[in-house]
This record gives C-alpha cells, sequence and structure tokens, in this order.
C-alpha cells in the first residue's frame, strides 16, 4: 500500500457518515467544555474545521506543516486563541482537535485493513493538528501576560499635579531598576510639561525600602535637580524611617517628610503661596 | 576654524544658547568668549540654554561645570535651563550630579531666579 492509497481512505473514513460525524463531534467537544461555549459556535467553529481538514486531504496533503493545510492551520490558530482568550484549559483547547479521533473509532469496528490504515495516518495527522494548537494557545497566552505586565506598568505610575507647579508621584507597590526607570522618565517629562518646580515623592505604598530601592530614588532626585526642579520625599512610614537609618542610608540634603500633607505644605510654600484658614463655619 | 556659540546681552545678564554640538575648540572658544564677555560688560549672572542638546556625554557635563566655576570667579551666576529629561538621566547615570550649578526648567525661570537672587544680594 502506498501512500497516496492512504488519501481516498482517510477523506472516505472522514466522509462515510457525513454529518454524524461531525455532530459526534460537536457532542464530545461540548460535553468536555461543559457549556461554556454556545452550541451554536462551537457548531460553526468544528464545521468550518472539518470542511477545510476534508478539502486538503482532497487536495491530497496529509502533512500538518504543509502549505495546503493554511486553512485548517489559520482556523486552528483563531479556535485556540479564542480559547486562550476566555480562560479555557490547554486541555480543554486541545479536545476540539483530538475528540475527532475519538469519534471516528466506532467507524473502524466493521472496517477494512485499509480503513485502519487510514485511520492511523490520520490519527498522526490529528496528533500533530494537536500540538499546533497547544503551540498557539500558550504563545497567546504569553502575549496576554506582557501586554498586561505593560498595562500594568503604566498604570502603576501615575503623575498627579496637585497645584500649579506642584506635582506629586505616589509610588505604590515594590520598585525595581524597571519601573524606577518609568517613574524617572514620567516624572521628568512632567516636569517639563507642566513647568513645575516642585516633586513629590510619595513612598506610603512602597512596602519595603532597602539599598536599592534607595538609590533608585536618589537618581531620581537628582535628575530632576539638574533640570532646577525641587524633590520632597514624603509618606516615610515609622518601620521604613528606621530601616533606612539602620540600612545607613544617606538621603543628604533631599528633604524628607511624614505625610504628602506636609511635603505639599513646604511645596506650596517655597513656590511663595500662602495658605490661611478663612473663617469657616466651624470656627 | 570651529563654530563659536554666540553670547547674547539680556540686562546684566548673558545668554548662551548651545545650538550646535560641541567639539573642544568650540568649548575652549566658548569659555574665553564668555570669561572676556563677563569682564568687559560687567555681567552679574550666566544663562546657559541647553533645550536644543539631545545628547550629553560626561564631556558636556564637566564643560557645564567648569564654565559654571570661572563665572564664579569673575562673581556671575551661572544658571543652567532647559534640560530635557533624557540629558537629565543620561547625567545621573554618568556620576554627575553638577553641583555647584544652578539649573532652572526653562529660560524665564532661570532669569528669575537669576533676578531673585541678585535681589537679595544686595539688600
Amino acid at each position: 500500500m502506498t501512500q497516496q492509497d492512504a488519501f481516498p481512505g482517510m477523506v472516505k473514513l472522514l466522509t462515510a457518515d457525513g454529518q454524524e460525524l461531525a455532530t459526534g463531534w460537536v457532542d464530545r467537544v461540548a460535553g468536555s467544555l461543559k457549556g461554556r461555549i454556545s452550541r451554536n459556535e462551537l457548531d460553526r467553529e468544528l464545521t468550518e474545521l472539518y470542511t477545510a481538514l476534508v478539502e486538503a486531504l482532497r487536495d491530497g496533503v496529509a502533512d500538518a506543516h504543509a502549505d495546503g493545510m493554511s486553512e485548517v492551520r489559520a482556523l486552528l490558530t483563531e479556535l485556540s486563541r479564542n480559547r486562550a482568550r476566555q480562560g479555557f484549559s490547554p486541555t480543554e483547547t486541545a479536545i476540539s482537535v483530538f475528540a475527532l479521533k475519538h469519534v471516528l473509532e466506532p467507524v473502524l469496528q466493521d472496517g477494512s485493513d485499509q480503513d485502519i490504515r487510514a485511520y492511523l495516518r490520520l490519527g498522526r495527522l490529528l496528533d500533530d493538528l494537536g500540538l499546533f494548537t497547544i503551540e498557539t494557545y500558550s504563545r497567546t497566552r504569553e502575549e496576554i501576560i506582557s501586554s498586561q505586565a505593560d498595562q500594568l506598568l503604566e498604570l502603576s505610575t501615575p503623575v498627579i499635579k496637585l497645584w500649579d507647579g506642584v506635582i506629586a508621584v505616589p509610588l505604590v507597590g515594590t520598585l525595581d531598576s524597571a519601573r524606577t526607570q518609568v517613574v524617572m522618565e514620567k516624572l521628568l517629562q512632567a516636569l517639563v510639561d507642566t513647568g513645575s518646580e516642585q516633586a513629590i515623592i510619595d513612598i506610603t505604598g512602597v512596602p519595603a525600602v532597602d539599598t536599592q530601592v534607595a538609590q533608585h530614588l536618589l537618581k531620581t532626585i537628582v535628575a530632576a535637580r539638574l533640570m532646577g526642579a525641587e524633590c520632597t520625599v514624603s509618606g516615610i512610614r515609622p518601620q521604613i524611617a528606621q530601616t533606612i537609618v539602620a540600612l545607613g542610608i544617606e538621603f543628604g540634603d533631599i528633604v524628607t517628610k511624614a505625610s504628602l500633607a506636609d511635603a505639599l505644605r513646604l511645596a506650596l510654600k517655597k513656590s511663595g503661596v500662602e495658605i490661611t484658614r478663612g473663617g469657616g463655619v466651624g470656627r | 576654524m570651529s563654530e563659536r556659540v554666540p553670547v547674547l546681552r539680556i540686562g546684566d545678564v548673558l545668554l548662551v544658547s548651545i545650538q550646535v554640538d560641541l567639539d573642544d575648540q568650540t568649548v575652549l572658544n566658548l569659555q574665553e568668549d564668555l570669561a572676556q564677555q563677563i569682564v568687559d560688560q560687567g555681567a552679574r549672572g550666566v544663562v546657559i540654554d541647553i533645550t536644543a542638546v539631545e545628547i550629553v556625554d560626561s564631556f558636556v557635563g564637566r564643560m557645564l561645570a567648569t564654565i559654571a566655576a570661572i563665572s564664579r570667579m569673575l562673581d556671575a551666576e551661572t544658571v543652567v535651563v532647559g534640560m530635557r529629561p533624557a540629558v537629565a538621566i543620561t547625567l545621573v547615570e554618568l556620576g554627575l550630579s553638577l553641583g555647584g550649578v544652578r539649573t532652572a526648567l526653562n529660560l524665564e525661570k532661570g532669569l528669575a531666579l537669576l533676578r531673585r537672587s541678585g535681589r537679595s544680594e544686595r539688600t
């Protein structure tokens, strides 16, 4: 038996029961996904896949990576991407392909030698397609993770304008080199954009300060100074103050304040704004 | 012959706006011109505008410190204005903090700074 003979066998195997086979396939996949994808959508996805697969086999292509399978691969890519985005597990994604093997098994019971050979060959093809699905799935997951990390970096460093000429950066979470770089760039750019001469870095949300974090902070402050702005560090909690002293970190002539309110008052004073208590209702 | 950076006079302040790439000779010429002008014009302040400078190295950093030191010898205060964020980051990474050089965000603020400090000196 040559390879060429296998193709009609495979096509025959797939198309013999036609609609019934496709329905069985959809049933099996739907069962494993426990109704988290609508039956109609699944039906559409798998029917397209089925049609493309039969089409490719009719053209005599049985290699998962050949050009003739591009249609099948495109459909699988879309399927795996959707599954990854919707939070399905790898098994639940790959089952869409592997279920076809299960569905084909009963057909073999009274099948000829040729049928069995065709089944084995088809099985190998489906294995390859299944692996392809998993690969696309994990690639999509990685893309999602890296884009989320980027978004987190963007979100975690807002620069707030507190007053004319006073801006603040509330830092939340652990500071590492990458984040400090982003904070530094954003803060300095904001100084230029708003023409502010006072900047407050609030570290209330920073869980721990070590020598490295302090180093990063100092760099940011010196850079701001070079541009002609003054920086105040605020939100230093009692434990953090103790740690800083215990570590022997020198803040030099950098002004530090316990609370953001104190820092703002100082910044306003330095920029020549006077605050007075008005004769409000409370008095 | 390398380019010369023009030194402009506004009141009793000299303005140097650096718009070209600086090589060694240009910097030496600038130091010479500036020192001469401070004495000739009796200037009390020098503003160095580096808004147009996009790339710095340790050489440029040292130049700024040297000019500031020369001006101070001649009783004129130096303010560096318009430093870009990327330039500031580079200088910090190079370990140059430009001690003794005053800085301001832009030309307007730099001039205001000189006016303020001039007034406090006189009173």
